[in-house]
């Protein structure tokens, strides 16, 4: 699933460690959902949207909208 | 890569079950060979050198509910399904072929070796597929 976490992490100078730490996961994971290699749970994307303070659809693309 | 506090307490376990299961075995040979077991204490000697190997199964099922990451759970649970896919096939064929009496008997304790193989086969495909995805 494409997303735009790589670009926020930039626009707040966070490295990808930097971003783990905050969610609560490892550099790995972040790494994954970045490349699109891993889609993340629903509880996970809600904490990414949180900590950005923007909706899940701002973040993560809908797979359908890809298609 | 950092592990998780997890995966300390996986590691952990598993290293004091292996010694565990290396004092077992030992105790257990030694006695067999020297004929000092029989009847029902000869049955529990034999399974003891079993238990902790089951612990090991058991301590990658705590893992698996303990990890709080959830991509890295993913992960393992890939290398499991892999390592049960590998040493069940390979039991599976082995035993047909023994069934027709074209190899020799061999002790099943082996499919859990051939599961632990089969976890670092997991891990490589892991790799190897992960990579391949980026």
């Amino acid at each position: 699933m494409k997303n735009r976490l790589k670009v926020l992490r930039a626009e707040r100078d966070w490295s990808q460690g930097d971003l783990a730490e905050r969610l609560g996961v490892s550099r790995q994971s972040v790494n994954a959902i970045e490349t699109g290699r891993y889609d993340p749970s629903l509880p996970l994307a809600f904490r990414i949207a949180e900590l950005f303070d923007l909706p899940i659809e701002a973040i993560f693309a809908s797979p359908s909208a890809e298609a | 890569m950092v592990r998780s506090k997890a995966a300390w307490r996986y590691d952990r376990r598993v290293i004091v079950l292996s010694l565990i299961y290396a004092v077992f075995l030992l105790a257990a040979v030694w006695l067999f060979k020297h004929h000092m077991v029989t009847g029902a204490a000869a049955w529990v000697i034999a399974i003891l050198p079993a238990l902790p190997i089951c612990g090991i199964f058991a301590a990658m099922g705590f893992y698996l509910v303990e990890e709080t990451d959830e991509y890295v759970r993913v992960l393992m649970v890939r290398q499991t399904l892999w390592a049960s896919g590998f040493a069940l096939s390979i039991a599976t064929v082995w035993g047909f072929l023994e069934s027709f009496e074209l190899v020799g008997h061999t002790a099943s304790y082996w499919v859990s070796v051939l599961w632990f193989g089969g976890l670092g086969l997991g891990a490589l495909a892991n790799r190897l597929t992960l990579r391949r995805a980026a």
